[in-house]
């Protein structure tokens, strides 16, 4: 258990609405993420895994229960700045240029010049994409958006990665190339990863381990232990266990249907 | 991020931002009483706190109800009010002809666009143009046509409203999504169905702010045309007259800066009521 | 360069089309000239004039940029209150509303009282007011319609409050401002000259053309209305260089793609 990253133990949110109505948004949340893991947050919506996501990253506050970060509470991890985040919306700064952009996080801890400009062209080489240190987002596609905000997250060499759907404004052919990116960046930074989508295939492709989530209330449905071969390339996806890895995570989904 | 207040019922938020309005004005009432205590501290101040300068708030407002002129019968109130309604008639002489104008011109830009790339630059180009300068020639045409003063007057005012709802009415006839647009073609609707049925609907809102705009704008046409005309009754007139005659009565100046702000309010008002009276309130643009 | 050119083609015609219009009516008509001078007398008059007209419309200019740079700067630091301190901003909306429809120019009177009618303060006075409302109104907003996410964002990285705003409210803001200058900069000349007529010094060019007029002297009058115009475009244009200059990346000014 010392080697968790992230631990959460009766974890409950509980949403109050107008009229005094409340909606639990999260039900007795348990769940231990090792470290240099992989792990997904999967299921429909409502089911409260970007409550849980926030939870964890310190922009929410559970209603009940205990949750420890890197071994420290999440408010005290946010202030060393244990982790980075990537949102759904790249939400760059329009008026920055890519490589101000991905500075950002160095600014804002302090880190003076010429390091500043080193690191953050170094996170820019990680995602590939140092040729357009000078551009502006809006000259980006949106999956190059992404890959800077990847980027940016990465600078303060976090010790996890918070991801809410990041590719789930992109298309779906961008999607799959944007994973295997995402992959080939995580092989070399080994950070763990919290990763929120309601992709199945997704889910499967990118993680070690899939935390399978259920609404009203939200709470652990199961976790499936997804051990394909490392590193995950192209053929992963046409492997036979792969295929069985979807279809059990599906079954997991499925009994929570009924 | 996590409760959401429960909605305000919209009458109960109109209180209360007639009570915040009210605390707003009392906290600078303070401050003019406050700044006035100054006087004869020795401090020096940008502007004199003396009694002529900046008379008492209650001086003021008494004179209100004391008479305009010495030996006259009538309080300055009903000097002032009559001075109102005068003006007010003008504004809204002005302020319906140059909504007609404007709407008028919305009608036509957004039906031709050819019409609309040759004239509205053009109609940019009027509102840089200070033709609230020409204020002093308004006279002289009516002199010479032997207009009543109150038609040039009245055009003023409606020069200033009628931009602010060409751009309006353009915008609302305009704001439908191209998906609605699309609906209405999908079920062979003719192109006047799809206007009377969807774009004016929803030009109402915009309609009204500008409307509300327009309102406030005719007024200060009004006041300035009434300056270098010499129109006797209106308040324009009045504001000149308590300034020269200022230090017989520095209160009476107050007093009719004071009826033309209201006046600006009032009317803006009225027609803020005519739209809730029309528009149901979810429909309305938060200006 | 013809797409410019067309786009300004036909409003050039009907420009054109207008004067010539005016000139042929009114000597056709035999319109004596104190009425309405042909467009030819008003040119001729304003080069005869120019001396007296140009420094008497930089003399309202100063009035005009006074009062422009007292009513920005005190609309800018309210705003920086008011998008602060909620409470502060509860009062204040209502008064912005009511400031906005009530005519401004009345205070002309007073201003005149207490700084004295030649004296160009009484005219900044006026001016700063008109402008202070819309300056204030739209920094508020540019200071407070960030964006949730780029809040978040921020909240993630444990930013203080003062950094939030240096790094992320200020530069939102600045379109909203310079948009908000723009209609500043048109008022304030404007409001400079009708506020002369409640009285003012002799140098002035709102004295001048309503003394003109007066003397039913109307090409002089107009060419007073004619640098009027000069000088409020020309600050229109500056603005607009501005706004080149300090907000390349906004959307308004992006090229536009082909």
């Amino acid at each position: 258990m010392t080697s968790a990253m992230v631990s959460l133990r009766g974890v409950d949110k509980v949403f109050s609405g107008r009229k005094g109505t409340s909606t639990v948004a999260l039900q007795g949340i348990n769940l231990e993420i090792p470290s240099g893991e992989f792990v997904s947050l999967l299921g429909p919506s409502g089911c409260g895994k970007s409550t849980l996501l926030r939870i964890v990253g310190d922009l929410l506050e559970p209603t009940s229960g205990a949750v420890s970060v890197n071994g420290k509470s999440p408010a005290r991890a946010r202030h060393d700045r244990d982790y980075g985040m990537v949102f759904q919306q790249a939400t760059l700064l329009e008026w920055r240029r890519v490589l101000g952009n991905v500075a950002l996080p160095l600014e804002v801890t302090g880190m003076a010049e010429p390091e500043r400009t080193e690191r953050a062209r170094a996170m820019l080489k990680l995602v590939e994409l140092l040729e357009f240190a000078d551009h502006y987002p809006w000259q980006l596609s949106g999956g190059m958006q992404q890959r800077v905000a990847i980027a940016r997250a990465l600078t303060l060499e976090p010790a996890l990665l918070l991801m809410d759907e990041p590719f789930g404004a992109l298309d779906e052919m961008t999607r799959e190339r944007m994973q295997m990116e995402l992959m080939r960046i995580w092989q070399e930074t080994q950070t763990t990863v919290l990763f929120v989508t309601h992709s199945i295939p997704e889910a499967v492709f990118l993680s070690t381990q899939v935390v399978v989530m259920s609404p009203r209330p939200g709470r652990v449905a199961g976790i499936v232990d997804i051990d394909l071969p490392q590193p995950r390339v192209f053929e992963t996806r046409e492997e036979t266990k792969y295929f069985d890895k979807l279809v059990e995570v599906r079954e997991v989904l499925r009994t929570e249907d009924e | 991020m996590v409760a959401a207040a429960p909605p305000i019922p919209s009458s109960f938020r109109g209180l209360r931002s007639l009570f915040g309005l009210l605390v707003v004005l009392l906290v600078l009432a303070g401050f003019w009483e406050g700044y006035k205590l100054l006087e004869g501290s020795g401090l020096p101040l940008p502007i004199r706190a003396d009694d002529r300068s900046m008379p008492h708030l209650w001086d003021i407002l008494r004179s209100i109800f004391e008479p305009a002129r010495r030996g006259s019968e009538e309080s300055l109130g009903w000097v002032l009010t009559k001075a109102s309604l005068v003006t007010f008639r003008e504004a809204v002489a002005g302020f319906l002809a140059g909504s007609v104008i404007g709407l008028g011109l919305g009608l036509l830009f957004v039906r031709s666009p050819l019409a609309e790339r040759g004239l509205m630059p053009w109609v940019i180009a009027s509102q840089t143009i200070p033709l609230l300068a020409i204020a002093p020639m308004v006279v002289l045409w009516a002199g010479k046509y032997r207009l009543p003063l109150w038609i040039p007057i009245a055009a003023l005012a409606a020069f200033l409203s009628f931009f602010p709802v060409t751009v309006n009415t353009i915008r609302g006839l305009r704001s439908p999504s191209p998906t609605s647009a699309e609906l209405f073609r999908s079920i062979a609707a003719s192109p006047s169905q799809e206007f009377r049925k969807l774009r004016i609907p929803a030009a109402f809102p915009y309609l009204f702010t500008a409307l509300k705009i327009a309102a406030g704008a005719s007024v200060v046409g009004t006041i300035v045309g009434e300056l270098p005309s010499g129109l006797p009754d209106g308040l324009g007139r009045q504001l000149l007259t308590f300034s020269y005659y200022y230090s017989s009565g520095p209160e009476k100046l107050y007093a009719a800066v004071l009826f033309a702000v209201l006046l600006g309010l009032t009317f803006v008002a009225v027609v803020a009521l005519i739209e809730r009276l029309v528009i149901p309130p979810a429909r309305r643009v938060a200006s | 360069m013809s797409r410019a050119l067309r786009r300004y083609l036909a409003p050039a015609l009907v420009f054109i089309a207008v004067i010539a219009l005016w000139e042929f009516f009114v000597r056709a008509a035999g319109i004596q000239g104190f009425l309405l001078p042909p467009p030819s007398e008003v040119v001729r008059t304003v080069s005869e004039e120019w001396p007296v007209v140009w420094s008497a419309g930089l003399f309202t200019l100063r009035e005009a940029l006074g009062g422009l740079l007292g009513g920005t700067i005190a609309g800018v630091a309210v705003a920086f209150a008011v998008s602060r301190w909620s409470t502060i901003r509860l009062g204040i909306q209502p008064l912005a509303v009511a400031a906005g429809s009530a005519p401004i120019i009345a205070l002309a009177p007073i201003t005149n009282q207490w700084f004295g009618i030649t004296n160009p303060v009484s005219k900044m006075a006026v001016v700063a007011v008109m402008v202070f409302f819309p300056i204030m109104i739209n920094m508020v907003r540019g200071l407070t319609d960030v964006g949730g996410a780029k809040v978040e964002l921020m909240s993630s990285l444990a930013a203080p409050d003062f950094t939030t705003l240096w790094k992320v409210r200020l530069p939102n803001s600045l379109p909203y401002l310079l948009s908000a200058l723009r209609v500043a900069v048109a008022l304030s000349l404007i409001g400079a000259v009708v506020t002369e007529y409640f009285g003012g010094s002799r140098d002035a060019l709102g004295v001048y053309i309503s003394q003109q007029a007066g003397l039913t002297r109307m090409a002089e009058a107009w060419a007073g209305i004619v640098v009027a115009t000069l000088l409020g475009a020309g600050l229109q244009v500056l603005v607009m260089g501005v706004e080149r200059a300090l907000i390349p990346w906004h959307p308004s000014r992006r090229p536009t793609l082909a």
